[in-house]
């Protein structure tokens, strides 16, 4: 017994070298050659200032901006959290039911058919950065408005921030909200 | 054909074929063979020296079980005192506090014993210094653990008559040197270049567009990740594990990362073949796991792809499947796919939220786990299987007249009880956790507001879930479940260490006590254990045992839940 402590005290510290220190040393190491932001999570700048991390979802809420996913947690980069709410809850579904709503007064166009299912149920995360391209053009009109700008300009924008499937062929296309916003934004001025 | 599918089967197709290579090389490492990595035996040698190891050294089993279980023990107070003084420890740059004692107990245990259930989040309730010295590090020795065990079964079952069961010691590092260690930094590499990030600079603060201000955790998490997978721990370093945008950035990390779960257990099975030059048997074991696995997979893709009824009763566009507590990036399929992978392995990792999964999604989930022996934990979940043979083989021999015989060795009395005793433990745990939380969340309603996120069956669901996973060492949950409190810490507590050490004391006891038996060559009256026939009956045998005692319980969550939809 006293063997095997000791051994066990020993065996931890060695363990402690060779991983806690040497193989995250490795890592950090590798991260500081190949990452542009020395580690950090990587960052979106607009006219040279930082504007937000491309993978962090942000609060977007003006009518100039296109908008992201419900968030649980309130885009809280600090924490992180979905809502946890099971299908069938009842109180879940009035809140799903007031987003259709507040959604549709913002985009008096559409129909209820139209209204994206992910636009009214909150992420994973709470922190999506990404929408589906079909999320991205219910909302190209109310962008257009409130931009002054025509529908066709908004939409090549749109279509030039579609990110495909991996190689094309697995998973799903999306748009970074925030990479869309700071492209209208760049084409401003 | 839809790409959300095609990256399902992209994912299956990878495990499967990379299984087979691997896992050969696993059988290498515990032989002592030759392999590609043995320019690292000078580094082991070193650690056996230091630690006072003779790698010459064989143990009995009961001497191999007294060396792991000393061990752990060690972790256990290692754990509890940096959790509980991380405050005041180095590498805090956000200052988080130290842990209180039922929240260090439970997370401490729940590291230990390869399990991962997180009652805290992890951008508050660690530092860094506790993320490496206590969550990375058991990640990794405690899946060493679970394999040193499995090589030391795969060594008895091999041998003819034997008392020796090899060195747990020397076992415990080859896993970490030659298997867990060059695939983390693998799956490490690819994060990083990702945008994974891997720094200790702290908290970013920045303006967003709309020019409100958002503080981002970030820090070492392309180091925690990698073995966080592939270990089958499971422990987000996030709070939302790798649903979080930092921690899996796109579809190709989450393709790696859900490889990495599955990847090892996988490859045990095909390692058991080698080892034991019984490639048909491993096969067999193989098929009927995989199965199991694939009829999990078919249910979660088709209930999460078609979306929520009752959001589908709204009148909206539900085009992109149930996305509540999923990602865009991801989609409903990958996170239907990951559910099941994380849960037919004790990981516990999660890409979406299970609690806002479909009803009939969540069964499986349950139901994974319930059962446990589908791949399973990295070495244990074979060694789960295994009980299962040798009921099966008892109940087989004793159908046909024959003696019930595994690999040379008959199954006696002894033997039969252990295994028993072990099957039925997990519904007890299980059961008797969610019957006295249950018990006291109807009567006192109290409770039951502070403890569910969600009313009715779906709040029972959320009580029978955190036990199964709590028992079947997995560690994923209906988060819902506000777990931070003394009643959740203990009990859960108690259920982990229960049922992570009684089974691999029966196991190691039952292969320890066959391997000393006298080797009966094979005859025209062996029941044979290497046929479809036999799989089926194992098959049979788990489902009856493991599924039947649960089907009540899951009658009134999940299955009452999916009938009022």
């Amino acid at each position: 017994m006293k063997k095997n402590l000791l051994r066990s005290l020993k065996i931890t510290i060695v363990f402690c070298i060779f991983l806690s220190v040497t193989y995250i040393g490795v890592l950090r190491v590798f991260a500081m050659i190949v990452t542009p932001n020395n580690g950090n999570a990587q960052i979106v700048e607009l006219n040279g200032k930082i504007v937000g991390a491309a993978n962090v979802g942000q609060n977007f809420t003006q009518d100039i901006y296109f908008w992201g996913r419900p968030s649980a947690v309130d885009y809280n980069g600090s924490g992180s959290g979905g809502s946890n709410k099971g299908p069938t809850n009842p109180e879940y579904l009035e809140e799903v039911e007031a987003r259709i709503t507040a959604f549709l007064e913002k985009h008096p166009y559409l129909s209820r058919a139209e209204v994206p299912a992910e636009m009214v149920t909150a992420s994973g995360s709470g922190l999506d950065p990404h929408i589906s391209p079909e999320a991205a053009y219910v909302q190209m009109k109310r962008v257009a408005q409130a931009r002054g700008m025509s529908l066709e300009e908004i939409s090549v924008i749109v279509d030039k921030q579609i990110e495909k499937p991996l190689l094309g062929l697995f998973g799903t296309p999306k748009v970074n909200v925030l990479k869309l916003n700071v492209a209208l934004e760049e084409v401003k001025k | 054909m839809n790409t959300e599918i095609l990256g399902i089967i992209a994912q299956i197709v990878a495990l499967v074929v990379l299984s087979y290579p691997l896992g050969r090389y696993i059988a290498k490492v515990y032989k002592g063979e030759r392999t590609w990595l043995d320019f690292l035996s000078p580094v082991e040698s070193f650690i056996y020296r230091v630690c006072g190891i003779d790698p010459k050294e064989t143990m009995n089993w009961k001497k191999f079980l007294v060396s792991l279980l000393t061990l752990n023990l060690f972790w256990f107070f290692w754990g509890m005192i940096l959790l509980v003084s991380q405050g005041k420890l180095p590498l805090n740059p956000d200052g988080n506090p130290g842990q209180t004692p039922d929240l260090a107990f439970n997370t401490c245990i729940s590291f230990m014993v390869n399990c991962n259930l997180q009652h805290y989040s992890g951008e508050s309730g660690l530092t860094y210094f506790t993320q490496l010295f206590v969550i990375m590090l058991f990640q990794f020795v405690t899946a060493a653990t679970g394999m040193a065990a499995f090589a030391g079964m795969l060594k008895a079952m091999a041998a003819k008559t034997t008392q020796e069961i090899g060195n747990f010691w020397v076992y415990l590092v080859k896993s970490v040197t030659r298997v867990l260690l060059p695939l983390s930094l693998i799956v490490g590499f690819i994060l990083i270049l990702n945008g994974t990030p891997m720094g200790f600079d702290g908290k970013m603060t920045l303006n967003t567009l709309e020019g409100a201000e958002q503080t981002i955790s970030q820090g070492p998490t392309a180091a925690i990740v990698p073995i966080k997978q592939l270990g089958t721990n499971g422990g987000g370093y996030f709070g939302v594990n790798s649903s979080h945008p930092l921690e899996n950035p796109n579809y190709l990390t989450n393709m790696v990362e859900c490889w990495s779960i599955l990847i090892i257990p996988m490859a045990m099975i095909f390692s058991l073949g080698f080892y034991l030059k019984r490639k048909k048997l491993a096969y067999c074991i193989y098929g009927v796991m995989l199965f199991a696995f694939l009829l999990g997979v078919i249910n979660n893709t088709h209930f999460e792809m078609n979306g929520n009824p009752r959001i589908d009763d709204m009148g909206i566009a539900q085009n992109s499947g149930a996305m509540e507590g999923k990602e865009t990036r991801l989609g409903a399929g990958g996170t239907a796919l990951w559910s099941v992978v994380t849960t037919v392995t004790s990981n516990g990792s999660v890409n979406g939220m299970h609690d806002s999964t479909m009803p009939l999604s969540g069964m499986i989930e349950m139901l994974n786990m319930q059962i446990n022996c589908w791949f399973g934990g990295v070495g244990v979940g074979f060694m789960n299987y295994y009980i299962f043979i040798i009921i099966a083989v008892f109940i087989s021999g004793l159908m046909v007249g024959r003696t019930p015989e595994f690999l040379g060795k008959k199954v006696e009395a002894r033997e039969m009880k252990i295994a028993v005793i072990i099957a039925l433990l997990h519904p007890f745990v299980i059961l008797v956790g969610t019957a006295i939380a249950s018990y006291l969340a109807a009567h006192r309603p109290e409770l039951a507001d502070a403890w569910l996120n969600n009313p009715s069956f779906h709040g029972l669901s959320e009580m029978l879930y955190e036990y199964t996973s709590a028992a079947a060492n997995n560690g994923s949950g209906f988060e819902g479940l506000a777990d931070n409190t003394y009643f959740w810490n203990f009990t859960t507590g108690i259920v982990l260490i229960l049922s992570r050490y009684l089974p691999i004391i029966g196991q190691i006891a039952i292969v320890g006590l066959l391997a000393s038996k006298r080797y009966v060559p094979e005859s025209a009256g062996t029941l044979k254990t290497d046929t479809v026939t036999f799989s089926l009956m194992t098959f049979a045998v788990i489902f009856i045992v493991a599924a039947l005692s649960f089907f009540p319980a899951l009658t009134l969550g999940p299955i009452a839940e999916y009938l009022s939809l």
